[in-house]
This record gives C-alpha cells, sequence and structure tokens, in this order.
C-alpha cells in the first residue's frame, strides 16, 4: 500500500520534471533560434510587406529582391571564396603550430618551459586592443629584425595582403591562439605515459611518436580547435578590419553592406536611403553570412559534442 | 668534441625537441606579443607624432594617463561601463551555464538535437555578427511589436519582483534577477562554450559516485550539490576566465581605444586607455581567480 503510493508520487514527480525541463528547454532554445527565424522572415520579405501592421512573421508578398541585393552588393561569391580561403589557411596553419606547441609544453620539457608556459597564459589574458597599434604599425613598415631592408632596401608594407595572417598563425599567434594551446596541452597532458614510453623503446624518435602516436588520437581535440579556429576567423573583423582594409572579406563587406547599398541606390547620397530598408538588407546579408556556418556545423556538430568530451578541456 | 645525434639520451633528445617545437610560438610570441606588448606601453607614456618619414616618439611621462582619466570625455564612463557590464554578467552566465549542463546531460527525448541548438551560439554570436545584430533596426521594429502585443509577458516580469519584493527579497537581488531574465538573449548567445566547458566535465564524473549516493538514499537535489557541484567546481574556474577573456571581443572600450588610435591617430593616448583597461581587467582576474581557488575543491 505504502510502496504504490511512494510509486505515484515518484513517478509524478518525474513527469513533473520532464515537463519543467521541456518547457526551459523548448523555450530557450526558442531564444535561440528566434533572430535566425526573425531573419529568414525578413529575408524573404518584400519591402512594401516591412511597413504593413497586419505581417509579423509571414510575409504577404515573397521576393528574392533582398537577396540579389545583399549577394550583388556584397559581391558574395567572390567575397565567400576568399573568406574560405583564409579561414582554411589560418585554421590549418594555426592548428598545426598550436599542436607542436602543445605538445611541446606539455611532454617535451626543457629547461624554462614552465616560464614559457606563463607567457602563453598572458597572451590569453592581455586584451587584444593593448597589442594593436604596435603590430599595425610593425606591420606596416614590416623589417624582420633589419633583414628585409638589407636585402631590398627598404621595409615592405604588409598590411592589405593575407601575410598578417599567415605568419601570425604559422607562430601560433593568431586569434586567441593561446587557448587553442592550451587546449592542445591539456589533451596531450592526460595521455598515459606508457603509450610514448612504448613507442621509443619500439624504436620511435620524438617527431616519429608525435606523428604517428600522438597526432591520430588527438582527433577530437583537433577537430575541437579547428572548428573554434574556423568559425572565429570567419565572424572576426577586429583583426581584418585592421589588417584588410580594402581586400573583400565577408566581415568587413557585412559592416560596409548598408552604406554600399546606399550608394547604389541613391548615387551617394547615403542619408536618402530608407534606412528600414537598408537594415533590412543587411540582415539578408547576415544570413548569407552565417548560411555556410550553420551548413558546417550540421555536418560536423555530432562529431563536436561528442568529441569535446574526449578533447581534455577539462584537464 | 662534437656531441653526436645518437649519443645524446631519451631526456636530452626530447628536451631539444621541445624546444624546437615550441620555437615557432616563442618567435611568434617575441615578435608579435612582447615587442608589441612593450612598445604599447612605452607608447602610452610618449606623445607620438606620425609623419612621412615615420614616427616620432617623444617622452612624456604620465600626461597620457592623466588625460584619458580626467580629460577625454567619454572615457571614465565606458570604461566603469563595460566593467559593470562584465560583473554583473558573468556570475549570471557561469550559473546558467552550468544549470544548462546539467539538464542537457539527463536523458530525455530529442536531447541531441537541443544540444545542436545550445551550441548554436558558439557559432553565432561571435565577431561582426554579434556587433550588427544589436545594431539591426528591423529587429528593433519586430521587438517592439512584439513587446506591444505581449504585455502579459512584462506584466508577468513586474507581478513576480512583486512577490518576491513582498517575500522579503533584497531590493538589489530582485532587480537582478528581474533584469537577467530581461537579457535573457544576451546571457544565453554568451554561455555556449562555457555549457560545451561543464558538459564535458560532467560527462567525466564517474557514475559510481552518483550509484552510491543512490544507494545511500540522496535525492537528485542532494547528488547535484555534493557530488556534480564539488567535481566541477575547478571548471567554474576556467569558465570564470574565459567569460572575462571573451568579454574582451564585444564591448565599446575596444572600440573606443581603436577609435582613438585609428581615427584621430592619438596613438599614444590609445595606448594609455588599453593599458588601464588591461590593468583593471587584470585585476579583477586576479580577485575574482584569488576568491574562487580558494573554494575550488581538487580531488588530489
Amino acid at each position: 500500500m505504502t510502496t504504490a503510493r511512494l510509486f505515484s508520487l515518484e513517478s509524478w514527480k518525474r513527469w513533473s520534471w520532464s515537463i519543467v525541463r521541456l518547457t526551459l528547454i523548448v523555450g530557450l532554445s526558442f531564444v535561440i533560434l528566434y533572430p535566425i527565424l526573425q531573419k529568414i522572415s525578413t529575408a524573404i520579405k518584400d519591402k512594401k510587406d516591412l511597413y504593413s501592421p497586419i505581417v509579423v512573421w509571414i510575409p504577404e508578398t515573397y521576393s528574392w529582391n533582398n537577396f540579389k541585393q545583399a549577394i550583388s552588393i556584397m559581391d558574395y561569391w567572390h567575397t565567400l571564396l576568399n573568406t574560405f580561403s583564409l579561414s582554411l589557411l589560418t585554421t590549418v596553419l594555426t592548428a598545426a603550430s598550436c599542436a607542436l606547441a602543445g605538445y611541446g609544453f606539455a611532454r617535451l620539457k626543457f629547461k624554462g618551459s614552465g616560464l614559457l608556459f606563463a607567457g602563453v597564459i598572458l597572451t590569453i589574458m592581455v586584451p587584444p586592443t593593448t597589442i594593436l597599434i604596435p603590430i599595425y604599425l610593425n606591420l606596416k613598415d614590416f623589417t624582420l629584425m633589419g633583414i628585409i631592408p638589407l636585402l631590398t632596401g627598404k621595409s615592405v608594407n604588409l598590411l592589405n595582403t593575407y601575410w598578417p595572417f599567415i605568419l601570425t598563425s604559422i607562430t601560433a599567434n593568431s586569434l586567441k591562439a593561446g587557448l587553442y594551446i592550451f587546449i592542445f596541452r591539456q589533451f596531450f597532458r592526460g595521455v598515459p605515459k606508457e603509450v610514448e614510453e612504448a613507442a621509443y623503446i619500439d624504436g620511435a624518435g620524438v617527431v616519429q611518436t608525435f606523428l604517428r602516436i600522438m597526432l591520430p588520437n588527438a582527433v577530437p581535440s583537433i577537430v575541437t580547435v579547428t572548428l573554434f579556429s574556423f568559425v572565429w576567423q570567419w565572424n572576426d573583423s577586429f583583426f581584418t578590419t585592421t589588417y584588410l582594409t580594402s581586400s573583400k572579406v565577408l566581415s568587413t563587406q557585412l559592416s560596409s553592406l548598408p552604406y554600399n547599398l546606399a550608394i547604389f541606390l541613391q548615387d551617394g547620397d547615403a542619408s536618402q536611403a530608407d534606412p528600414f530598408y537598408l537594415s533590412m538588407v543587411q540582415d539578408t546579408g547576415i544570413l548569407l553570412a552565417i548560411l555556410p556556418l550553420i551548413v558546417l556545423y550540421l555536418f560536423v556538430q555530432r562529431y563536436f559534442v561528442e568529441s569535446i568530451e574526449r578533447t581534455g578541456i577539462v584537464g | 668534441m662534437r656531441i653526436g645525434w645518437r649519443t645524446r639520451s631519451y631526456a636530452q633528445q626530447k628536451a631539444m625537441w621541445g624546444f624546437l617545437f615550441v620555437l615557432p610560438w616563442l618567435l611568434g610570441f617575441i615578435f608579435f606579443f612582447l615587442l608589441p606588448f612593450l612598445t604599447s606601453f612605452r607608447y602610452s607614456l610618449s606623445t607620438i607624432e606620425a609623419n612621412s618619414k615615420g614616427i616620432i616618439v617623444t617622452y612624456a611621462g604620465f600626461a597620457n594617463y592623466v588625460n584619458a582619466l580626467t580629460v577625454h570625455t567619454s572615457f571614465n564612463r565606458i570604461l566603469t561601463e563595460s566593467i559593470v557590464n562584465m560583473v554583473v554578467n558573468v556570475p549570471l552566465i557561469i550559473i546558467f551555464s552550468l544549470f544548462l549542463a546539467v539538464l542537457l546531460n539527463q536523458k530525455f527525448l530529442g536531447r541531441s538535437i537541443a544540444r545542436s541548438i545550445f551550441f548554436l551560439p558558439v557559432i553565432l554570436s561571435s565577431g561582426v555578427i554579434m556587433t550588427l545584430e544589436s545594431s539591426s533596426l528591423v529587429q528593433a521594429v519586430n521587438d517592439q511589436a512584439a513587446g506591444s502585443g505581449g504585455l502579459m509577458n512584462s506584466f508577468g516580469a513586474y507581478e513576480l519582483a512583486r512577490l518576491m519584493m513582498r517575500s522579503g527579497v533584497n531590493e538589489t537581488i530582485v532587480l537582478y534577477l528581474t533584469e537577467a531574465v530581461g537579457r535573457i538573449y544576451e546571457i544565453v548567445s554568451q554561455s555556449g562554450v562555457q555549457i560545451l566547458i561543464f558538459l564535458a566535465g560532467i560527462q567525466s564524473i564517474s557514475p559510481q559516485l552518483y550509484e552510491a549516493s543512490k544507494m545511500e538514499g540522496a535525492t537528485g537535489y542532494e547528488a547535484f550539490w555534493k557530488i556534480t557541484f564539488p567535481m566541477v567546481s575547478p571548471l567554474i574556474l576556467v569558465n570564470l576566465v574565459y567569460t572575462i577573456i571573451d568579454s574582451f571581443a564585444r564591448n565599446n572600450m575596444t572600440d573606443l581605444i581603436r577609435e582613438t588610435g585609428f581615427t584621430t591617430f592619438n596613438f599614444g593616448l590609445s595606448s594609455a586607455m588599453a593599458w588601464i583597461y588591461f590593468a583593471s581587467i587584470l585585476l579583477i582576474l586576479l580577485l575574482s581567480v584569488y576568491i574562487v581557488s580558494k573554494r575550488v575543491f581538487y580531488q588530489e
């Protein structure tokens, strides 16, 4: 008798908790998805629907006009290609250099490596704005400690090329690279020492051990770092607007989209254009910019969510 | 005498390779971090004139700092604003993401879909997209429309606030909570990575602990406070640091520093601002790490 009552109370508790949980998750999911849904709804609206009081979500007249405008003004396909190649380039180089540094810090201890790792932590802590101006001036007259002027007679201006990105990612100092080194270090520290010793006994050198044993095991952390690095580079406007002033990359094109559209519509007179319409096309532009990322995410997300558990982020 | 490759001991080889592995980073660290970092400090103490021949740096003492703190019209306001904003948001983000991580760890229908939705902000809310979203006019109009239609919504929050006030909860806490509800999107969109980290931490707790506690008759609530919370507490520290660092990317301070540097070309003032900002961040980081790390539970 009492057990039956207890059982029913228990099951009642469980049911009510599931309902609360469901409400919370559905509600919060809606909060996250709301801006995307809204952008989709805005993007397929016609211009006159914007002012119609009866149109909230579903437009009265559908039109692809916003997409056409955004694509032509952002020079979308060209920009997309640029962004993609830039992100891919920095991602591959960053992942490689950070994996090397992470393994070095985790397993190959040498005199002063602890001190150097404190340097990694320092790069994480310092806001990028603090070092922005010297880096900018440095890249504008790039001398590589006086070597380049010796060879060619003058310094080179690296701004507006991909070189700043390449140089910083080869040397593991690009956007948030300290974090990636940290992730890799935590992961490699978790690999049992016996694995390495067995490899050594079988005659593998340090490099061979790293390439043939450690890296294949590190796939989860590689996936995590690659995804983070790719996405953050894709969306980054901080370094891209500093290093690339005229090259066409999505993040710079997006911020200047309304202005360019106004020029296109009103022959250069930005004050004449309808700000709501500009904003509408910009929303479409944002949608176009994140679309490739969402497609990418749909493919890797399962792997990503599973792998993060084994990355050793948690130390 | 030359020491041959083979004659080095394994430990020596490892040390040498370790240095080689770290070398690329070290070069980058020196050229793209340490030197700029020190130069920036030097700039902050000087006036800088740029002309066609290059830049002339003349030492000016603390003039730039004094200028930023006492003369500049908006620096103080923006600095306090961005710091207060950070201090307010950080605890909310951490509590919220821990809660969601626990929630997403439970078994229920559609868990994988829910997980992928909750990690979506990792992708969507970074960099330029976040900045543009906050300035979208269409969004603002729609929000207003939703606000007028959702009178019940605001009324509900108001009622809740009144209820809590009546029951003797401190007014600041009530305001804090209701504001948090109002900024739910901001908080959700900033906690993607943190949820990920907490979730990974929760999944590394061995199930035996929960089993044993269940045998002893612990409720889920007790299991959370006695097992989950202590076990993930080191990650609270990690998330704390991450949240603070993450806030660099999206605040007005960064914009102001950039603007001073690149629009008005006052490099000295801009560097001084950046250093004041860095110092205050560092202070907050050290303080919070000190407070939290005392309470963190380590298994060893």
